[in-house]
Parts: C-alpha cells; sequence; structure tokens
C-alpha cells in the first residue's frame, strides 16, 4: 500500500493563540476511504486547510505522492491534485452546473468567447466518467442539495483530484442521499482515487470508512484500520479522559424547578426537524449540563429559550410563567439571561466603550434612565462597580471593548449578565478561547450563583468543564435528549462519548429527566 | 382622437424616444455589468460628465472624431479604475466614494473647460465635432417605421449594439462568467482560483466604458457642446433603470426604454402645459414597488409545521438564525 | 505620543485628509492662476474679509447643518438613506402650499408651518424606512428613487397649484409676513434659521447620546445582533432614525424658505441633501462635529466664489477639492497601515489590556 500522502509533525497555531495542531502526523494511503474523527476543536478541520493550502502550518511537512509539497493556496493544492469539498458548498447559485463545473478553467471558442458547448460536454464527459449523475443545464439554486453535493465532487474530479477530502458531507443530506453518497465514494475508490472523509458520525464511519485517524485536543490519538474498531471504541478514543477528579462540591440545597421545558419542538427554514421534543427541568441551585458535539440542535435550543427563535411546538415556563412568544426584552425582565456563545458577533459591540456595554440590558430601567433621559453619572459608577467586582483588565469604563483581549470581553458579558441577578443563566460554550485565569473566574462566579439558589444552564463543548461544574447532565444527538444522568460523582468522559456521537441512548430519557 | 394621444402615437415621437434613451441606457449597461459582479457603481453621472467633456475638447484640439472617441472611453475607464482602487485597495464605502467622484467629476470638467478654453460652463467658444446621422437608404423611405428607426445619431445605433455586446460579454465570455461568479459567490470563486479583486476591477472598468459612449453622445450628439452638470440626473436614472431591469441585459433595456419613453413624453407634455411631473414620476415609483416585491418574496420564509419536516437532521453550519440583519 | 494619535485616529485622519485637499487646492491654484497669491488669499481669506461674505458662510451653513444632522441619525443606525433631498424638497413644498394658505399670528404661524413641513418630510421618509424594517428592501434605492418621486410632485404642487403668476419666474405665492423667519443681523441675509440649526445640532447631539432611544439607535449601528441580543426593537430604530432624518431634513428646507426666499424658488432641487451627505461623513455622524464640519464647507464654499469672482480661478475647483477630500476620508485602509504599525509596536511595549 503506498502512502498518497503524508503529514509530518504539523503545528499549527492560530493568530488569537490556539493551538490547533500539536504534532499531528497521519499517513493517508492510496485507494483507501479515510476517516478523521475528533470532536469540534479536536483539530481536523484544521488539518484539511493545512492540507489544502486554506492555512499554513507553522512547523511541519506535506509529502504528496512522496514529494515534500509546498501548499501555500487553495491554487497549489488544486494543481498537485487535492481536491476539497467544503461543508459550506462553494458553488454561484444562478449559473448552471456546466458553468460552476468549468468556472476558472473555461474552455474557449477562438480566445475570447466562452464554448458553452464545450462546457456542457466536458460536464457530461466527467459525469460519466465518474458515474455521477448531473443535469448539465440546470441552474445551482434549483437543485437539491445532494446534487449539489454531487456537483461539488464532480468539480474537484474534473480538476484532477486524486486525493479528495470531504468535510461531514452527510450533514446536509436525507438518508437517501447518504447511500447515494457512499456509493459513489466507493465507485470512486475503484477508480484510482484516495478519499478523506470526516465525520461525527460513527455509524457512517464503521460503514465506509478503511482507516480511521482519531483527533482529540489537537493531537493525533491513534490511526488504525477501521474493521479492527468498534464504534465504542472510537467513541472512548474520541472523548477519553484521564478521570478528572476536579469536581465542584455539591450543591448547598436544591430546590423546586426554575425552568420547565416541555415537548419543544423546532423546524427549521429547510424543513429540517432540529430539535424533537425536547424535555427538561432546571432546578433551583443546580448546574444543568448540556452535552453534545455542536451541531445536534443545541444553539437552536439556547436560541428558542432565550426568546431569539419561535419554536414549533412546545411549553418553556419561568416560575411558573410562560416564555414562548414573550420577546427576549420580556424573557430577561421575568429573571433569565444568556451569555452567548458567540461573545463578538452578539455579546457585546466592540465599537464601543465598556459602559455602553454593561447597560444593554438595564438602560432603560429606574437608576439608569429618567424617563428618556440616561443617568451617565450613574452608569458610570455602575461600571466602574462591575470592573472592579470582575476584575476587568480595562484602562477605564470608557475604552472601546475591542481593545480587550478575549477573557476580558467574556469577563464583560459575564459581568453583565450575572449582575442582573437572575433566576436562571443559559451559559453557552461560557469559556470558548479565554485564557485560563478567566476560565477560572466564570467558573467561580456560576458555582456562586448555583449556591446562592439560581439554575443555571450550561451547554459546552468542553467535556471537562461539564464534569467539574454539572450537577446534572443531559445529552444531546440529533435534536434528541438521548441520555440524562443524574449522578456525576463517578461519571467520565468516557461514559458520556457514546451518547454524545451516537452510538448508544437512553431509551424513554424524557421521563427521567424532569426533576 | 386627442391631439395629445395623436402626438405620442406618431412616428416622431418614437423617434424622439430612441433619441432620449441612448445616454440612458449606455449608463445603465455600465450600472448593470458593475452590480453583477457585486460592486454596483453609482458614479455614471460622473463618468457620463468626464466623457462628454473629454470627447469635446480632444475633438476640438485635434479634430478628429476617432480620437475624441478613443479619449473620452479611456477617460470613463480610468473612472472606473479609480473607483475601483478606492473601493478594493483603500477599502472606501463603494456608494459614499461613487458619490465622491460624481462630485469630482461635476467641478473638475468646469475648472479644466476654463483652463482648456477660458469658457466658463459652456464650451462656446470650442469648435467640437458632433458624431454623425445615418440615414438608412430603403428603410429610411418606409412609412411611420423608416421615420422611426433612420436619421438616428451613430451612437443610438451604437447603444443597439451596446446591449448585445453586453450581453454576449456576460454570457458568452470567460470574464463574464467569472464577472457572475463573482457576484454571486465570491468564496466559490476564490475557490477555484479566480482572483475576485481583479474581476471587480475588470468589471468596474467595462463600466466606465459604456458608460462613456453615454457622455460622448450627450456632448457630441444630442447637443453639440460641453456645460456644465449636462448630465442632468440621467446617471441617476441609470440606476433605477437597472435595478428595474434586474441587471440583465433584456431588463435593463426595456427598463431604459420605459425611462426614455416616459421622459420624452414628459418633455412634450411640459411644452403643452400639462403637468409632465406626474408623468415622470412613474417609472422611480414602479422601481421602488418592484425593488418591494422583489424583496418581500425573497424574505418570505414559510413556517414549517412539525408533521411535514424532512427529516430529523443535524446541521453542522449554525447559520443566523432569529432575526438576521 | 503615539498612544494620543492612536486614540484620536479617525479625528487625525479627517484632518490630514482636510490638509491634502487644501494643499492640492494651493496647488491648483498655483498651476491656473496669473495672480496666484492673490487668488490665493482671496479664496482662504476671502470669506472673512467682508462683512457679507462672513454672513454668507452662515446663511450657507444653515441648511446643511440640518440636512447633516438628518443623514447623521440614521447613518448612525447604519441605515443608508438618502433621501433627504427628497423629504427636504418635498417638506418645504408642502409647508409652503400651508403658509402661502394660511393667516395667524406670527408666534403660531412660525413654528405651525416649520412642523407642518418637518411632519410631511418625516412622512415621506416613512416610505423607505417601512419598507426596510418589514422586508428588508434596500432603503438606499428607494430612498434615492423617492428623491426623484419627491421632486416631481413637490415642482407638481409649486408650479401648478401655488405659481405666483405675477412673479416673473417660476416661483411659488410669497410667504406671508407672519410666515418669515426674521433675518437679524443688518446687512446681511442670516436668519434665526441659523440658531435653530445650532439648537437642533445640541438637541440631536442629546438625543443620541443622553437618551435611551440613541443608546438604541447607536447600538443597533454599532452590531444589530448585539442589539437585538439585548431586546431592543430594531424594526423600531430603523423606522424612527429614518423617520426624524425626514423630518429634520425638511425642517431645515423650510427655514431656508421662510429666511431667505420667502417664496418656493426651487425649480431644481438645491442639493443640501447630498451636502448633508458630505458633512456627515467629514462629521463621522457626530452632531457636534456636523457644526464645524458644515461651515467647513459653508466656508469651502464661499471661499469659492470670492474665487471665481475676484480672480480667474473657476469656483468648481472647490467641488474638485470637497470631492478629494471625501474620497480620502472614506477610504477607510488610508493611513491604515501607519495605524497597523503603531499599534503593533504599542501592542509590543505592553499597551492596553
Amino acid at each position: 500500500m503506498e502512502t498518497i500522502l503524508e503529514a509530518k509533525d504539523i503545528l499549527k497555531v492560530y493568530e488569537n493563540g490556539v493551538v490547533a495542531n500539536r504534532g499531528v502526523s497521519v499517513a493517508i494511503e492510496k485507494n483507501t476511504i479515510h476517516a478523521i474523527v475528533g470532536e469540534n476543536g479536536a483539530g481536523k478541520t484544521t488539518l484539511m486547510k493545512v492540507i489544502f493550502g486554506i492555512e499554513q502550518a507553522q512547523e511541519g511537512e506535506i509529502f504528496f505522492k512522496g514529494e515534500k509539497a509546498n501548499i501555500r493556496s487553495p491554487h497549489d493544492a488544486i494543481r498537485m491534485g487535492i481536491g476539497m469539498v467544503h461543508q459550506h458548498l462553494m458553488l454561484a447559485p444562478d449559473l448552471t452546473v456546466a458553468e460552476n463545473m468549468i468556472l476558472g478553467n473555461e474552455p474557449r471558442r477562438a480566445r475570447v468567447f466562452l464554448d458553452t458547448e464545450r462546457a456542457v460536454e466536458i460536464t457530461e464527459h466527467v459525469a460519466q466518467q465518474y458515474g455521477l449523475q448531473v443535469p448539465p443545464d440546470r441552474k445551482i439554486k434549483d437543485l437539491p442539495i445532494g446534487v449539489r453535493q454531487r456537483v461539488e465532487i464532480l468539480k474537484a474530479l474534473f480538476r484532477n483530484a486524486e486525493l479528495l477530502i470531504l468535510d461531514e458531507p452527510t450533514s446536509v443530506l436525507t438518508p437517501q442521499e447518504t447511500e447515494v453518497l457512499f456509493k459513489t465514494l466507493k465507485d470512486l475508490k475503484e477508480q484510482g482515487k484516495t478519499i478523506i472523509f470526516i465525520s461525527h458520525k460513527l455509524k457512517e464511519v464503521k460503514q465506509i470508512a478503511d482507516r480511521v485517524t482519531i483527533m482529540r485536543d489537537s493531537r493525533v490519538i491513534d490511526t488504525r484500520e477501521a474493521g479492527e474498531l468498534t464504534e465504542h471504541d472510537i467513541a472512548h478514543l474520541m472523548v477519553g479522559r484521564d478521570i478528572s477528579f476536579e469536581r465542584l462540591p455539591a450543591p448547598v440545597q436544591l430546590g423546586k424547578p426554575v425552568l420547565r421545558v416541555r415537548d419543544l419542538s423546532y423546524v427549521n427554514d429547510e424543513g429540517i426537524l432540529v430539535l424533537n421534543k425536547i424535555s427538561f427541568d432546571i432546578r433551583a441551585g443546580e448546574i444543568l449540563g448540556l452535552a453534545g458535539v455542536v451541531g445536534n440542535g443545541q444553539t437552536e435550543l439556547i436560541r428558542i429559550l432565550t426568546g431569539l427563535l419561535e419554536p414549533s411546538e412546545g411549553e418553556i415556563a419561568l416560575q411558573g410563567e410562560t416564555l414562548v412568544g414573550l420577546s427576549p426584552r420580556k424573557i430577561r425582565e421575568k429573571g433569565l439571561c444568556h451569555i452567548p456563545e458567540d461573545r463578538i458577533e452578539e455579546g457585546v459591540a466592540e465599537e464601543t466603550t465598556l459602559e455602553e456595554n454593561f447597560i444593554l440590558d438595564r438602560y432603560y430601567k429606574r437608576g439608569f434612565s429618567k424617563g428618556l433621559r440616561l443617568s451617565w453619572k450613574s452608569i458610570s459608577e455602575h461600571s466602574e462597580d462591575l470592573i472592579k467586582r470582575f476584575n476587568i483588565l480595562a484602562q477605564s469604563s470608557k475604552t472601546p471593548v475591542s481593545s480587550l483581549s478575549g477573557g476580558n470581553i467574556q469577563k464583560v458579558v459575564v459581568a453583565r449578565e450575572l449582575s442582573a441577578d437572575p433566576e436562571v443563566i443559559i451559559a453557552a460554550h461560557p469559556t470558548r478561547g479565554i485564557d485560563v485565569g478567566s476560565e477560572e473566574m466564570v467558573h467561580r462566579l456560576l458555582r456562586e450563583a448555583r449556591d446562592r439558589g439560581k439554575g443555571i444552564f450550561l451547554a459546552s463543548a468542553d467535556l471537562d468543564e461539564i464534569l467539574k461544574l454539572c450537577t446534572r447532565v443531559i445529552v444531546m444527538y440529533n435534536g434528541e435528549i438521548v441520555a440524562h444522568f443524574q449522578d456525576m460523582s463517578a461519571v467520565t468522559g468516557k461514559d458520556l462519548g457514546p451518547y454524545m456521537l451516537g452510538v448508544q441512548r437512553e431509551e424513554a430519557v424524557s421521563g427521567k429527566v424532569s426533576a | 382622437m386627442s391631439p395629445l394621444l395623436k402626438s405620442i402615437l406618431s412616428a416622431e415621437f418614437g423617434f424622439a424616444i430612441f433619441r432620449v434613451m441612448t445616454p440612458l441606457l449606455f449608463a445603465a449597461i455600465g450600472v448593470s455589468i458593475s452590480s453583477l459582479a457585486g460592486t454596483i457603481n453609482i458614479s455614471m453621472e460622473g463618468t457620463m460628465l468626464i466623457s462628454a467633456f473629454v470627447g469635446v475638447v480632444v475633438s476640438a484640439f485635434t479634430e478628429s472624431l476617432v480620437l475624441a472617441l478613443l479619449a473620452g472611453v479611456a477617460a470613463g475607464m480610468a473612472m472606473g479604475a479609480i473607483l475601483s482602487y478606492f473601493h478594493l485597495r483603500l477599502k472606501a464605502d463603494i456608494i459614499l466614494a461613487a458619490i465622491a467622484l460624481n462630485l469630482f467629476a461635476s467641478g473638475i470638467t468646469v475648472f479644466l473647460l476654463f483652463i482648456a478654453s477660458g469658457d466658463k460652463g459652456s464650451s462656446s467658444s470650442l469648435k467640437s465635432l458632433v458624431f454623425p446621422e445615418l440615414h438608412i437608404p430603403l428603410i429610411k423611405s418606409i412609412p411611420v417605421l423608416g421615420t422611426i428607426i433612420s436619421g438616428h445619431n451613430i451612437m443610438t445605433y451604437g447603444v443597439i449594439l451596446a446591449i448585445v455586446v453586453f450581453y454576449i460579454i456576460i454570457f458568452k465570455t470567460p470574464l463574464g462568467l467569472r464577472i457572475r461568479a463573482v457576484g454571486q459567490n465570491p468564496d466559490a470563486a476564490e475557490s477555484v482560483g479566480i482572483n475576485v479583486n481583479r474581476t471587480r476591477m475588470w468589471a468596474l472598468m467595462l463600466s466606465g466604458f459604456f458608460g462613456a459612449f453615454g457622455g460622448l453622445y450627450l456632448s457630441m450628439g444630442y447637443v453639440s457642446w460641453f456645460a456644465r452638470d449636462m448630465t442632468a440626473g440621467r446617471g441617476w436614472i441609470a440606476i433605477a433603470a437597472a435595478t428595474l431591469g434586474g441587471y440583465l441585459p433584456l431588463g435593463t433595456f426595456l427598463a431604459s426604454l420605459l425611462f426614455g419613453a416616459v421622459n420624452a413624453l414628459a418633455i412634450y407634455l411640459a411644452s403643452l402645459q400639462f403637468p409632465s411631473e406626474l408623468i415622470s414620476l412613474i417609472p422611480y415609483l414602479a422601481t421602488v414597488i418592484a425593488l418591494t416585491i422583489y424583496s418581500a418574496r425573497a424574505l418570505k420564509k414559510r413556517t414549517h409545521k412539525v408533521e411535514e419536516a424532512k427529516r430529523v437532521g443535524k446541521i453542522t453550519e449554525v447559520k443566523e438564525l432569529g432575526g438576521s440583519s | 505620543m503615539e498612544r494620543f494619535l492612536l486614540k484620536y485616529f479617525t479625528l487625525i485622519r479627517v484632518i490630514i485628509a482636510i490638509a491634502i485637499g487644501i494643499v492640492i487646492s494651493v496647488f491648483l491654484i498655483y498651476l491656473i492662476s496669473e495672480e496666484p497669491g492673490f487668488s490665493l488669499r482671496s479664496f482662504l481669506l476671502g470669506p472673512f474679509l467682508s462683512r457679507s461674505r462672513l454672513a454668507h458662510v452662515f446663511e450657507t451653513a444653515s441648511p446643511i447643518i440640518f440636512c447633516g444632522l438628518a443623514i447623521a441619525v440614521a447613518f448612525q443606525a447604519k441605515q443608508f438613506n438618502i433621501g433627504a433631498e427628497g423629504s427636504l424638497y418635498l417638506g418645504a413644498a408642502l409647508g409652503t402650499a400651508f403658509a402661502v394658505s394660511t393667516n395667524m399670528p406670527a408666534f403660531i404661524h412660525i413654528p405651525l408651518v416649520l412642523l407642518m413641513a418637518g411632519l410631511a418630510g418625516a412622512t415621506w421618509s416613512f416610505i423607505p424606512a417601512i419598507l426596510k424594517a418589514r422586508w428588508k428592501a434596500s432603503e438606499l434605492v428607494s430612498s434615492l428613487m423617492l428623491n426623484y418621486v419627491a421632486y416631481f410632485l413637490g415642482l407638481y404642487l409649486m408650479n401648478f397649484h401655488f405659481r405666483d403668476k405675477e412673479a416673473g419666474y417660476l416661483v411659488s405665492y410669497e410667504l406671508p409676513e407672519s410666515a418669515w423667519l426674521a433675518q437679524f443681523i443688518p446687512d446681511t441675509r442670516i436668519h434665526y434659521g441659523i440658531i435653530l440649526a445650532l439648537v437642533f445640532a445640541l438637541l440631536v447631539y442629546y438625543f443620541l447620546y443622553h437618551t435611551t432611544t440613541g443608546y438604541e439607535i447607536r447600538s443597533t449601528g454599532f452590531n444589530e445582533r448585539f442589539a437585538r441580543f439585548g431586546g431592543i426593537s430594531v424594526f423600531k430604530v430603523v423606522v424612527l432614525c429614518q423617520v426624524i432624518l425626514g423630518f429634520l431634513a425638511a425642517f431645515g428646507g423650510m427655514t431656508e424658505v421662510m429666511g431667505i426666499h420667502r417664496r418656493f424658488v426651487w425649480q431644481f432641487s438645491p442639493g443640501y441633501g447630498w451636502d448633508g451627505i458630505i458633512v456627515a461623513i467629514i462629521g463621522r455622524n457626530h452632531p457636534l462635529l456636523i457644526i464645524p464640519a458644515s461651515f467647513f464647507l459653508a466656508y469651502l464654499r464661499v471661499g469659492g466664489r470670492v474665487l471665481n469672482l475676484m480672480s480667474d480661478v473657476p469656483a468648481e475647483m472647490i467641488t474638485v477639492i470637497q470631492s478629494i477630500i471625501i474620497l480620502l476620508i472614506t477610504a477607510e485602509a488610508f493611513l491604515s497601515q501607519w495605524k497597523y504599525r503603531v499599534t503593533l509596536r504599542q501592542a509590543e511595549r505592553g499597551g492596553a489590556a
């Protein structure tokens, strides 16, 4: 078996300091379907970006077909014979299939004119060559997503890709379309192509992959023949942790449920059922964790809870009062606050001062304004107070938020949300991308809130965080709650893993989840 | 039949429509081609003005129509190049930069006119040339149709050719394909190795190219001199026409025809003491209505029922939900 | 020193842009004029050298301030409504119609006429506002188109229903004296409109920076998702800021009619709406900065006229200079290389946070 691509000791550090790939070495054999699995943040997408030239590694080397490869841009990668099918399909919606196929490499007549017939011919030829049917004259926007993906694949093949990278290809497909895709990939393998396939869906990995590379925490854990591993094995390797002993002391006093969610379902714009009858309670004085791989409905769930999205069905009640249909402001006023998963996009307005960021949820309230008039004096005092209390490193309350470090920006968000003294705190990935010190502080604050009798909902992709902080944990997969852990004392990442990856599920979980 | 109606339906009026439409359509093509690449060029007013001026001056000093044409077109393309430099390289907002360029053109043309000829505001002392009219043998003898079609300035025949050229460029050349791709999905274009900025630059220069003809016609066909701000808002009308026409060749042509017809009608009605203003505003109003319908349709979200849901699925990309901007 | 420069980077960039503009104008004058020194003096100092010219600067600045404020309010919410011109024209036309058709003592008539004009302008710009808020239709395109509709409607109204047939030109009936804004400085045409303009600048400043609604408007401009996240009604903001735009522009246009012409004389649209965009850009949408920006623009215009009158340099040079200044200001990347290098140096030395 010859190796078509080899990555040696890749080190990739992003500008914000995050180490995405550390000492990553992988050998991809020719003529295989090679799956790369790992949690979000494990580094697999980064590795693919490095291979395809979208990013450059600080250290390490890549060998393609035995020769050292200097890949500085997708252009280089394409030229060498590497093709990539991105999650967000790179197609121009109002152009036809044939036009998208030959884009950038257009066949010409008399040097000046576009040879549209030839473009169609080429498309049909390539389609036939690889056994992938596509309608050359239809516009992309009129085609179902499975067909669009096929066009993407053909595009790469047309450019003589010998190595095809597919990033989570089945995430947008129906089961039927997935079957078709797999047949396609197997056919391509027969024809001599090599395929790298990023996925979370372990069932599919077992179904189609010859070899599997498991990544975790920016490193490669192992590369093995797919046949040697069961789904459980893979799941454990993906998620496995040394048993972390760091746990919060048990909650002081568990109160009654403060937030009740019943049969919450949500269908999105594309007709996909993203949340399927979600039910759970959050009690006063506990931290309920939401574990799961990003993309299983957690984001939508949180946006529904906080009023930024309307559910299709279901009930949400905060201390008996229904929240469904209320505006985000009303929901806040009822006592629910939200630490959003993307602090830059949503949590703060970077261009303006800390003061202006602190008052987002309370500028209209008494104490900060009289009627229409803002009381800047009280606002400044309040800001100074928050800066001190939450240890925010900033020159003054009048500095723009953009000049703060990530950790401090998150502190601004947390300071604002927690100082509203809410009954329920919804925290989504609250320590993502921040320094250890700030992370410590956020954890401490959540614990203190818990001990003061608040109910906290913590969604996180960081299993250590979940294990450390949560009183109970529910696991989401494919829009459903598939597991509920009531007693966290002996639970480890290995226990959560299989549920997170859809390998395992508890039956009739909903009945158990309510307190 | 009322005299008003008779005049409107006359062949002379048909002739007038094409005459009035000529500069509009040139400029509208310019707006359309730049929009297709995602960088709408609203500096047509200024581009036409500059070309009108350059054409007059060059023709007066060189006594060559050809040189004037070349110079005018070059000037138009230069405007496109300047806009692309400020927008693509220096990251200026394309709308604001275009407004600034319009202002610039308005001032510099009068300024340079003074330096070149001592005229203040209108090129009275310059002996500039005009583009010839074409009287087509045989056709001109056909009743009604002949009056409408024959006898136009060569530029008017040119604009019909321009629409065809526009169509060919956009749909039949690699550059046109790239322009459309860049306008629809710049990332997709980038991923196949297309230089998005360079393509946009070409689109802007092409828009300057077409706009230039509109300006040249104004000062060397419609009338035979240059006067300050002689474009009189045609560049803005061109934006309306291009938008109404969906930025595509056929639509742009029909919309410009509409605006041209209304404009011609307005001129005629004004001489009759009839409130031409009420007619003139119709195409603009139509554009707003069309824009609204188009936007409303694009926005229509179907709220799905749970039972109708296609499948239970995991989505990996988290799109902008719940109140997109 | 460097820290100071970074903090006020945008302001400094504007000043440099203006400085470059002035330098270019000096250069052009030297290029063209037979008597460059004299021409330069006429241009730069002209506006100050005579009472009427200085007055002219104030007269010119007045409507521009109003339009600058109008545009600034919308731009602060990132709504690119350029319909100030249309609202101004139609609002002033309707205001004139009202003024001419009614009779009441001045102390009621004046505010009422202004109010009517303002409401008319506000109603007009409500159209692009609601189209944007409800259907996400581009307010840029719709307001641009509606400028024309407003122009034609206003012109029709004035020319066909309020035309003063005894006047020599195509103008409206004269406003009754009870609707005049007095010119309170003798030998000049400076009228109370300029006082109103300054007052409104303060009001708009106060509104934007010291009220809850102003906070909502600005927050939406900073980050719409952020505003929504915090519970601000973006719909309300989008509509309100554009309605305010229409009101201010029309109000300003009406002060011009009541203070200078005392008739509706605009056969062509006066262009203050466009000037408003210019000074809003120069003043970075800040109401207090728009005052000096408007005076600066007015100064350039008057200087240009003096230049034109007294020397052999055409006034259009001013237009050229203005456009260059604006181009430089809108070029975000202009001087950004310098800023980047300095920021890097600061970071290395362990600057903020």
